[in-house]
């Protein structure tokens, strides 16, 4: 394994263990000779022009870097990355990613999935990624529909919904992504939005730094079948009173005149309150506890008026592919190499002349 | 005592069939291995035949909860468990009811007669006592007081005085196997080894064992209940060193053997299943040849993260049974168009559903053959033994590799759990597989070298294997049709349609580069072939053999490929008036043999969840012949 330093101070003890790139990388380089066939005006196009600007900051050899993608709109990604890639199915892209990752220590490994790949039929894989800690940065684009298959309801839809499987509304009660990553105890768990470019970047880069999986969802804009799902986060007029930007160490006010704070009620909700109120909360994302990153996820636009972006968690911890790996050499440095003679005549055995 | 000791006649017997059987919970499985054991060490052939229930512990005492273990040995080479046994250790009335239907009449019976009190002849459903009643009388019974002997004998031994009752009880299985050590001239040393290392850490539980293995022997030489003692002489086998070992241990060594001939790192990526789960707990062992085992989530996530591993250049590996097979399937259809190698190993067992999960059966064929979406062909190899399962892993990994392909290895619970003699390969023997990914552009475009990921080889039509990592040759790869060479996302009809014919001939072309199909006709007047694949070889090998000591003529012949078949087995089929498939399911290579070859085969055909005898298969092979 070579260990390296790359260019830009973005680094980890994982990412210490893929190999640097020989001279300074551009967005070009990253921008594979596909047409990109998005439906014009698409959020997806913001976020890959985004994480083509970002991938050079890593300063990793970019055939080093392998993006695993599922079905849907999204997963449509790896194509424009002049990067190792694949597309492969429904839901499917955390397991495909974990036996790449575990197995090739020397690879940053990217997941990119949408609202239905990664929480609908993917999500079981999802979970188990995020619990076990795997070496992964999974970027969820939560366009709050499914868009590749025309329009119809996604686990992240509002109840009510009107589709083309739904006409009489949407009966099932959407989830909350963040809180389910940090439900699942995810070690990294991040929120940006499309049209954000330095917010998005900011998050990414704190993404690729922490060592095991990180979660982010991405507030992305379908303008055929889902058009404005996230405008009042967007809107000059309304943004900064609908959204509370996370800084870890900093209080958690927010507002175009800073006016409004999120202070901890009785029953350990959270609850917002004009700023300079008793009780204002620090934000820590490095908590060992995720209860306040919890109780921080439960804050929407729809209950509370303003929706959380950024880093809500961000804990150091043990990963699995360390460990799996860890286990290899050691029973390598206790036991030497196998061998393969010894292995198979082991146990009890007869000579017939 | 020795003035006890009679002259006893030792009779000589070129084989016998012993089965152990009792409840779940009472160690059935470990007597039937250990006795196995020192059987294999002592230079017998031998071939065994475990059958257990799916629960953990069945409800204790009824005829659902028995666990079985039947061994074939013998002076000469055999190729089955055996028919019926010629002895049968009953630890309790509901052994006795679930055994005794297989119990020639003459033969040797030993019930632990302990176990015969109301409560347990009512859970086993008998209204009357079988040992009182003359349901016994066509055999030659010993009745031994198992339970009370073995406790009698643990209480007075040394070094066992902090051993409960239940827990000398337990020991029982031990006195019955000292019992039948003695009964077959058995050597004891290494049983009583075997006891002292496994309960190493409570010294006094391995005392109270040997103490019930040595008086199990001990009693047998001191009652008159026996006449008669038994020897079969060890066998005269191929010179080589040997050992023991069942199809799923055979099958694990093989795929570590196939990650070092391929020089690549091993991934297992698998869920828990009966009866696939051994290899899993094998390759887990295995860390230092660099094996990376994961326990996944759920069946789908075992073979994602294999063929993840295997685009990274590992050789991915899922293990499962036909449910998980059935979950996998989208996996693997996109491991045939992704053109990665990938080794699916189905040990199969009763189906549909949940089925017989303990059970053998031979019926996920035509699954593993056509139960994907698209046209989706995958390469199938079948182990014919135990000890085969080792040869056969490496073939499939050999095909795997060569031609990027998914490929299934079709074991099945008999071969899994059953065990043979197996003569060690020696290194030199093996094949090399080595692999070398892509390391260079292959293409010349208007701006200069490029890398085309579906660039095929022309002989093998294999797709260059270019992993992360190697700069330069950055490309992706998807489910989606891809154009033909250079690999990008394409909807045009004709590259489509060429796509999926060029896939099929890759799979085809693999008929030319495996062994033809050899038949053996002794004789060579057969007119009848029987034909065969996987885990039947045995019985129908031992079915051929009597039909021909009645000096009838049959042929044989058993295919390790089942996808492709050998490049001559339409030439073979066509040679013979008849071809006779026996199979532990419907029809399922008839099927394609039939469609093939059109050649109108017949079926024998049962799905008992055990494998064929070979009285059986002789018995409908003479009636095909004599039509």
């Amino acid at each position: 394994m070579t260990v390296t330093t790359n260019h830009t101070g973005i680094s980890n003890r994982l990412l210490d263990l893929v190999p640097a790139a020989p001279a300074q990388q551009s967005r070009k380089d990253f921008t594979s000779d596909q047409e990109v066939r998005w439906c014009p005006g698409c959020g997806d196009y913001a976020i890959l022009a985004t994480v083509q600007g970002f991938l050079p900051e890593l300063g990793i050899a970019r055939e080093n870097i392998a993006f695993i993608s599922g079905i849907g709109c999204s997963s449509r990604f790896p194509y424009y990355l002049q990067t190792y890639g694949m597309h492969s199915i429904h839901g499917r892209a955390p397991a495909i990613a974990t036996g790449l990752a575990t197995s090739r220590p020397d690879l940053s490994v990217w997941v990119v999935t949408g609202d239905g790949d990664a929480l609908s039929i993917g999500g079981n894989h999802l979970l188990h990624a995020l619990r076990r800690n795997v070496n992964l940065k999974i970027l969820m684009f939560n366009n709050r529909i499914y868009g590749l298959t025309k329009g119809q309801y996604s686990p992240t839809s509002e109840v009510g919904k009107i589709t083309k499987s739904t006409p009489f509304g949407s009966l099932d009660r959407p989830y909350n992504p963040v809180s389910l990553a940090l439900g699942a105890e995810a070690t990294f768990v991040g929120r940006s939005i499309d049209s954000d470019r330095a917010h998005l970047t900011s998050v990414l880069r704190a993404a690729a730094e922490h060592p095991g999986t990180a979660f982010v969802e991405i507030f992305q804009n379908c303008n055929i079948f889902n058009d404005g799902a996230f405008d009042t986060l967007k809107d000059r007029s309304s943004r900064d009173d609908a959204t509370l930007k996370l800084t870890h160490g900093e209080p958690l006010v927010f507002g175009a005149e800073s006016d409004k704070a999120i202070r901890r009620t009785a029953d350990g909700s959270l609850e917002v309150v004009p700023a300079g109120s008793p009780g204002v909360l620090v934000h820590d994302a490095a908590a060992a506890d995720p209860s306040q990153s919890f109780a921080l996820s439960r804050l929407t636009g729809d209950t509370h008026g303003v929706t959380p972006i950024g880093i809500f968690r961000s804990v150091d911890a043990p990963t699995y592919d360390e460990a799996l790996n860890t286990q290899i050499s050691d029973a390598r440095a206790r036991q030497g190499e196998g061998d393969l003679m010894s292995l198979i005549s082991g146990g009890e055995t007869w000579t017939i002349d | 005592m020795s003035e006890q000791v009679r002259e006893r006649e030792t009779r000589r017997l070129d084989r016998v069939v012993v089965r152990f059987a009792g409840d779940s919970g009472d160690g059935m499985q470990l007597t039937g291995e250990q006795f196995t054991s020192e059987t294999a060490t002592f230079g017998n052939d031998l071939s065994t035949l475990p059958d257990f229930p799916a629960e953990i512990r069945a409800p204790a005492g009824t005829p659902a909860g028995v666990s079985g273990f039947q061994l074939h040995y013998s002076d000469h080479d055999i190729l089955t468990p055996g028919d019926a046994p010629d002895v049968l250790v009953a630890m309790n009335p509901a052994a006795l009811k679930a055994n005794l239907k297989d119990l020639p009449p003459g033969a040797s019976l030993i019930v632990n007669t302990d176990a015969f009190t109301g409560g347990n002849l009512k859970k086993a459903g008998y209204a009357t006592d079988p040992l009182t009643d003359g349901t016994l009388d066509p055999y030659l019974v010993h009745r031994v007081p198992l339970t009370s002997m073995t406790i009698n004998a643990v209480h007075a031994a040394e070094g066992t005085g902090s051993v409960n009752k239940k827990e000398a009880e337990r020991a029982k299985n031990m006195f019955a196997l000292g019992l039948m050590s003695w009964l077959y001239h058995r050597p004891t040393d290494g049983t009583v080894g075997f006891l002292e290392k496994k309960f190493a850490k409570r010294p006094e539980i391995a005392a109270a064992n040997v103490a019930a293995f040595r008086a199990g022997f001990n009693y047998g030489e001191t009652t008159e209940s026996f006449t008669v003692t038994y020897e079969v002489a060890p066998a005269r086998m191929r010179s080589g060193t040997y050992r023991r070992i069942t199809g799923n241990l055979a099958l694990s060594y093989g795929l570590v053997a196939a990650g070092e001939l391929t020089g690549l790192p091993l991934f297992l990526g698998s869920y828990p299943i009966t009866p696939a789960s051994d290899i899993l707990h094998e390759l887990s062992k295995h860390k230092r040849f660099g094996v990376r085992t994961f326990q996944a989530e759920d069946e789908i996530a075992g073979i994602g993260a294999a063929l993840g591993a295997s685009f990274g250049g590992s050789l991915g590996i899922t293990t499962t049974s036909g449910p998980g097979v059935a979950l996998k399937s989208e996996t693997i259809g996109l491991a045939v168009s992704l053109e990665l190698p990938l080794v699916i190993v189905d040990i199969q067992r009763g189906g549909p559903s949940t089925g017989l999960p303990t059970k053998t059966e031979q019926s996920d064929l035509l699954q593993a053959m056509f139960g994907r979406n698209g046209e989706a062909p995958v390469p199938i190899v079948a182990p014919r033994s135990p000890g085969d399962c080792f040869d056969a892993a490496i073939e499939a990994a050999r095909l795997a590799t060569k031609y990027r392909t998914p490929v299934f290895l079709l074991s099945d619970g008999y071969l899994a759990n059953g065990s043979e003699p197996w003569l060690l390969p020696r290194r030199e023997t093996l094949p090399d597989l080595k692999v070398t990914f892509t390391t260079e552009p292959n293409h010349t475009g208007p701006k200069g070298p490029e890398f085309w990921p579906y660039l095929r080889d022309p002989e093998t039509l294999a797709r260059p294997w270019a992993v992360p990592g190697t700069p330069g040759l950055e490309h992706r790869i998807g489910g989606i049709e891809k154009s033909d060479g250079q690999g990008n996302i394409s909807y045009d009809p004709a590259n489509h349609d060429r796509m999926v014919r060029l896939r099929a001939a890759k799979i085809a072309g693999i008929a030319n580069d495996i062994p033809p199909l050899e038949v053996e006709d002794p004789s060579g007047q057969a007119r009848v072939l029987v034909l065969g694949w996987g885990s039947t070889y045995g019985p129908i090998a031992a079915g051929c053999r009597r039909v021909r000591a009645k000096g009838l003529h049959v042929a044989q012949a058993h295919l390790r490929h089942l996808n492709p078949f050998p490049a001559n087995t339409g030439e073979i089929l066509r040679s013979y008036d008849k071809v006779l498939i026996p199979e532990m399911n419907l029809g399922q290579l008839r099927t394609l043999i039939r469609a093939e070859y059109l050649v109108d085969a017949i079926g024998y055909n049962q799905v008992r969840g055990l494998p064929f005898k070979a009285a059986e298969l002789a018995g409908v092979l003479e009636d095909v012949i004599n039509q």
